[in-house]
């Protein structure tokens, strides 16, 4: 099977000089999904910024067949749909409506048929009421919805969700399992939440100081690297 | 949070809520001219607070609200006035303060029946400048995240011992409320940042594209011809 996505040795410095990645492979293949784990700076936002070229370093990223460098951006980033981990940054728009609008009307769909394909990504996640709402006055579960819908909307092959669950009361994490478990696509998910990562995810891999550790189901990743849920009472 | 009282007025329900921002926006700019061009005296603006008081009442606004809030102007226009009464045309004076009071009052009128995205999106379908709405738009829309940043800033500083009240003469808290504002400024740039990022990652490039804007309904229409006649009645009178 031909993966989706396929990275190849990618290394990135920031400008600062600090070393982000240090040599990257990396698969995903159709109808899976990922959960990457590893603490605090470890590389993991870098990666997934990479995968539809908002930051470009050494080393090859490819998907869907496509290379990702400058001519195939906007073809890649109609492939890949990125939420991001601060829904206050991802929802720019005045309204609702119209912040879902924002990617069909920039891809150069019509006004009408923009507005429609974004109530129905709404409806997908259970958001068609708040169409007019502004972003700003809603719920953190609520903005996290719309901010999906956002990027549902322009029907991309791959969704990548950083950190998904920050913010999030324990229903609100609940409601957006429910609605991520119903999607089709493969998924990439960074999170430190081992238990949303053991509910949606089929394989994990691990991230340390800029490298990709391990690979394998999550139960053994998480065991493997100490991260596995444990009661923490017990260690009081 | 608290949000500005004119954006939650802005949200309310009535006639002059439900009218289309691009009829309002144009009988507001009628109103003005009629207003500034009227030859004042005791009739006309007896006639044109008439008319504000009714729009206030339609719009269930609370009057005393709207009434302190348009004093706002008064600062500007007493520097004026106060030059037109040295050069001893008291009327003159009184004719700026009311007109320009009174224009306030009808600006509120229409801030406080028109939430801002609406507002923006009328004013961009008849004409004014793109980049003016956008820069207003994403202010509007960052604007609360950041007092709201400030306002946890705020009460962490309170929480580790700073004093609250206005800032006096102590260089201690000065030092302190000005790195709050740079760390204010890196995060708010950061942030920028973010947005930006957010935007191309969902196809933006370089033209933000808008929604249209609805069709507008017989009301409306009724609404703009009404209000454009209203709003010149009064000029009838004069000379």
């Amino acid at each position: 099977m031909t993966p989706l996505i396929e990275v190849r040795n990618l290394r990135f410095r920031y400008e600062d000089g600090t070393l982000a990645l240090d040599g990257v492979d990396f698969e995903l293949f159709p109808g899976e999904t990922v959960a990457l784990l590893g603490p605090n700076g470890s590389g993991k936002t870098t990666f997934v910024l990479h995968l539809n070229g908002l930051l470009s370093g050494e080393g090859s990223v490819s998907v869907c067949g496509l290379t990702v460098e400058k001519k195939n951006l906007a073809a890649v980033r109609r492939k890949i749909g990125l939420l991001f981990q601060d829904p206050d940054e991802q929802l720019f728009m005045p309204t609702v409506l119209e912040d879902v609008a924002f990617g069909p009307l920039s891809q150069g769909l019509g006004p009408e048929q923009a507005a429609a394909e974004a109530r129905a990504a709404l409806e997908q996640v259970g958001m068609a009421a708040a169409a007019g709402r502004a972003p700003y006055h809603l719920s953190a579960g609520e903005k996290r919805r719309v901010a999906l819908a956002g990027v549902l909307v322009t029907r991309p092959e791959i969704l990548v969700l950083d950190e998904p669950t920050t913010y999030l009361d324990p229903p609100g994490q609940r409601e957006l399992l429910r609605v991520l478990a119903g999607l089709p696509q493969a998924k990439i998910v960074v999170t430190h939440d081992t238990l949303f990562a053991r509910a949606l995810a089929g394989r994990a891999v691990f991230f340390e100081r800029g490298r990709l550790l391990a690979s394998g189901p999550v139960e053994e990743i998480t065991q493997r690297f100490g991260w596995a849920p444990a009661p923490l009472v017990a260690l009081r | 949070m608290h949000h500005a009282v004119v954006d939650r007025w802005s949200h309310g329900h009535s006639l002059l809520h439900a009218r289309d921002a691009r009829v309002k926006l144009l009988v507001l700019l009628v109103f003005l001219v009629a207003l500034a061009t009227a030859r004042v005296s005791a009739l006309t603006i007896l006639a044109y607070s008439f008319l504000l008081a009714a729009a206030i009442a339609v719009a269930r606004l609370p009057v005393g609200g709207v009434l302190l809030r348009a004093c706002v102007v008064l600062p500007f226009t007493a520097v004026f006035a106060c030059l037109s009464l040295l050069a001893g045309e008291g009327s003159r004076a009184l004719a700026l303060a009311v007109r320009s009071y009174l224009s306030a009052a009808a600006v509120l009128v229409l801030a406080g029946t028109t939430p801002l995205p609406e507002f923006l999106r009328g004013l961009e379908s008849l004409g004014a400048p793109r980049f003016l709405v956008l820069v207003v738009q994403f202010l509007y829309r960052y604007l609360f995240v950041i007092s709201e940043q400030a306002q946890h800033m705020r009460l962490a500083a309170c929480s580790r011992g700073a004093a609250r009240g206005p800032l006096g003469p102590d260089r201690a808290r000065f030092r302190a409320a000005s790195g709050a504002v740079a760390v204010l400024f890196a995060r708010s740039y950061a942030r920028a940042q973010a947005i930006h990022r957010a935007m191309l990652a969902r196809g933006f490039e370089g033209r933000i594209r808008m929604l249209s804007a609805p069709r507008l309904t017989a009301a409306d229409w009724l609404f703009l011809a009404l209000g454009i006649l209203i709003s010149l009645a009064p000029l009838a009178g004069t000379p």
